[in-house]
């Protein structure tokens, strides 16, 4: 890596929403659900961080909170050496020309009654008010064939487009603006497998020419090891291991890692049928009342005594492998 | 998991069909699916959206909306399901064949407690008394690991998560131990981890129980942990059918292969993935042959004028086969195996 300072650089990151309980009295205070609660990654120029975890991790909140889509309410979010968690809504602005972001659902990020040349071209008219109409119909034209779409589509509505069509339009409005990082909330969780294998093919593709930093957010291990440098483990709001994505893969030191590798699916009958798959017991516990301790110990197969009184931080060691476990 | 020797199916459809009638035409949505499935044996539908698995599923349970008319033959102890009388139909679903939907908080009905809704089951099928179906229910309730069943018998769906609502789903369906169960997508809306346990204790009930069962299903992941046979489909057609041995290792047909190169692979170092090209076909406007004809490399002009029909693979006729492997393709096994190569070599 030539550029040793990162681009994006999280520390302790915390998003709480406030929460009334329907049975609560109408005195009682909010009390704090932890969709967030201590996350803290570097993200180096170019690079991949794959983003995994189950529902209700706290994978989408992060991405929004990366954003400031959802205000964090604790930790710090540095990008490219300035601290953006008290940035005015000015500063934001001007960063949010290098973040873009793109969502999970194709369909429901497009607004219906625009059509693709107004959405595509609607951050240029945002960030780049000088911009005459011709300029942004040459540019949003060009974008739209770098994302493998037609030049008569530039007309048409939303609804027109399949899934995977839909979530080119959706990839060509985060890029038009050249941004440094674009965030993607599972793009292709949606799509059928042999539309994701695109999807995934063209984010790879401009990553290379552009030279993008990606924060990739799914529950599919499989594609974030294919499109990752780095991968990022959540459990219930925190990170929990963060390693090179061959060591994550090959030597996962968390539990839950341990885990949720081994209940993917393999594409092999025989090695499917004979592996020991190690089953987590019980749910997700809720956000609005964690374990304390490590908050994966009430269904870790190793927790011991100690797990419930001390909260583990992440613990780098000298090959960048970090783990927040008391017992790694 | 395999039986050693093959057992009269429990369950035998031939050549089925599902029409729609719609505005604009009627729709093909299934053609021609045919298969045996004997008793503890496990069957895979596999197919993007819109291949026509789920409408296979609705068919054979008689559970096609309205507009739509399923013909051919769903055998059950010597019955065709599809020209059964709704009354003697109503008799055999949900006790000699049950059904687990994809998404269980819409499947179960809100208003009512679990507890209802599983002794529903058994005092309209077996003729129980309350106390007796609460019981047999609290025991499959056990029977599907969910903790503290005797508490939670009373709550109502809402209060379940994900998962356990999926439990419910599965523990309700086996109640009556059905000898088929339809299962549609019955781990898709969950997490892995959720997954595996769910799966684990299909496997697990299907071994004490014996039920046969066919798995709908877009991933291939399970459909290698848990299938015997596999029925793979693509625009309401059967593209490629055999052992689950078969597709995963010597699959001939062109989609299957493509759908296997296209899924990110946990072992092995891959710097692009093998993308099909194109959207799979709009059921409206299927082509007129092949409906692979327009993202498949090998197609000429008589794959998209001829459909081509499921003609059994020769080389999969050994012993040591438990199904014959079939596909439908006008190009040679030689051809589709030998294009790869260069496309390989190419890439």
């Amino acid at each position: 890596m030539a550029d040793t300072t990162p681009l994006l650089s999280v520390r302790d990151l915390q998003v709480h929403f406030p929460v009334r309980a329907a049975s609560a009295w109408p005195w009682e205070g909010a009390r704090p659900l932890k969709a967030v609660d201590a996350v803290s990654f570097d993200l180096y120029a170019g690079q991949t961080l794959g983003v995994v975890g189950e529902s209700g991790c706290g994978k989408s909140t992060l991405a929004r909170a990366l954003l400031h889509l959802h205000p964090a309410t604790g930790g710090s979010i540095v990008w490219r050496g300035q601290e953006m968690r008290r940035a005015t809504p000015a500063q934001w602005l001007a960063v949010r020309k290098d973040i873009q972001m793109v969502f999970q659902d194709p369909l429901a990020s497009l607004n219906p009654r625009m059509t693709v040349a107004q959405i595509i071209g609607e951050p240029l008219r945002i960030h780049y008010p000088e911009l005459d109409a011709p300029a942004v119909m040459a540019r949003v034209r060009s974008m739209m064939d770098r994302v493998g779409l037609t030049a008569q589509q530039i007309n048409r509505y939303p609804h027109e487009f399949s899934g995977g069509q839909c979530q080119r339009i959706g990839i060509a409005r985060a890029l038009i603006l050249s941004p440094k990082l674009v965030v993607c909330d599972e793009p292709v969780s949606a799509l059928d497998v042999s539309i994701q294998a695109q999807i995934v093919n063209l984010l790879q593709d401009l990553q290379r020419e552009l030279g993008l930093a990606l924060i990739f957010i799914a529950h599919d291990l499989a594609v974030v090891r294919h499109i990752s440098q780095r991968v990022m483990v959540m459990y219930l709001g925190r990170s929990v291991e963060i390693a090179e994505r061959k060591a994550l893969y090959q030597h996962p030191r968390h539990p839950y890692t341990q885990a949720l590798l081994s209940a993917i699916p393999l594409l092999d009958p025989v090695a499917e049928r004979n592996k020991v798959a190690q089953l987590l017991p019980g749910d997700l516990p809720s956000p609005l009342n964690p374990p304390s301790g490590c908050v994966f110990r009430t269904r870790c197969p190793q927790a011991q005594d100690a797990c419930s009184a001390t909260v583990p931080t992440l613990q780098t060691d000298a090959r960048g492998h970090a783990v927040a476990c008391l017992r790694a | 998991m395999t039986t050693p020797s093959p057992q009269a199916p429990v369950l035998q459809v031939k050549d089925l069909q599902v029409q729609f009638a719609t505005n604009d035409g009627p729709v093909f949505a299934v053609n021609g699916v045919s298969f045996d499935l004997a008793r503890g044996q496990t069957l895979g539908i596999v197919g993007e959206s819109g291949s026509g698995k789920s409408q296979t599923a609705l068919a054979m349970m008689g559970l096609l909306a309205r507009q739509g008319q399923a013909s051919g033959q769903v055998l059950y102890q010597g019955q065709n399901l599809l020209t059964l009388a709704p009354d003697a139909l109503n008799t055999l679903r949900g006790a000699h064949i049950a059904m687990v939907f994809q998404d269980p908080m819409t499947a179960l009905n809100p208003y009512l407690t679990v507890e209802r809704q599983m002794t529903e089951v058994l005092q309209w099928h077996k003729g129980l008394d309350r106390k007796a179906a609460r019981q047999r229910a609290l025991a499959m309730l056990d029977a599907v690991k969910i903790p503290d069943a005797a508490g939670r018998i009373s709550r109502y769906p809402h209060e379940f998560s994900g998962g356990m609502r999926q439990r419910v789903m599965l523990a309700m369906s086996l109640l009556c131990e059905p000898e088929i169960l339809l299962a549609d997508e019955p781990t898709t809306a969950l997490d892995v981890t959720v997954q595996a346990q769910i799966l684990a204790l299909l496997r697990e009930l299907q071994r004490d129980l014996g039920t046969a069962v066919v798995l709908i299903t877009h991933d291939l992941g399970v459909v290698a942990g848990v299938c015997d046979q596999v029925l793979v489909m693509y625009g309401g057609r059967v593209m490629e059918q055999g052992s689950v041995e078969h597709i995963f290792a010597r699959a001939a047909h062109p989609y299957t292969r493509g759908l296997l190169q296209a899924i990110p692979r946990m072992d092995g170092e891959a710097s692009s993935l093998r993308a099909i090209p194109g959207t799979p076909p709009l059921m409206a406007q299927l082509p007129s042959g092949c409906p692979f004809v327009p993202r498949c490399a090998l197609a000429d002009a008589q794959c998209s004028q001829e459909v081509p029909v499921l003609q059994a693979i020769a080389a999969s006729q050994a012993a040591d086969e438990p199904f014959v492997a079939h596909r439908a393709c006008h190009r040679t096994e030689a051809q589709v195996l030998h294009h790869e190569v260069l496309e390989a070599g190419h890439g």
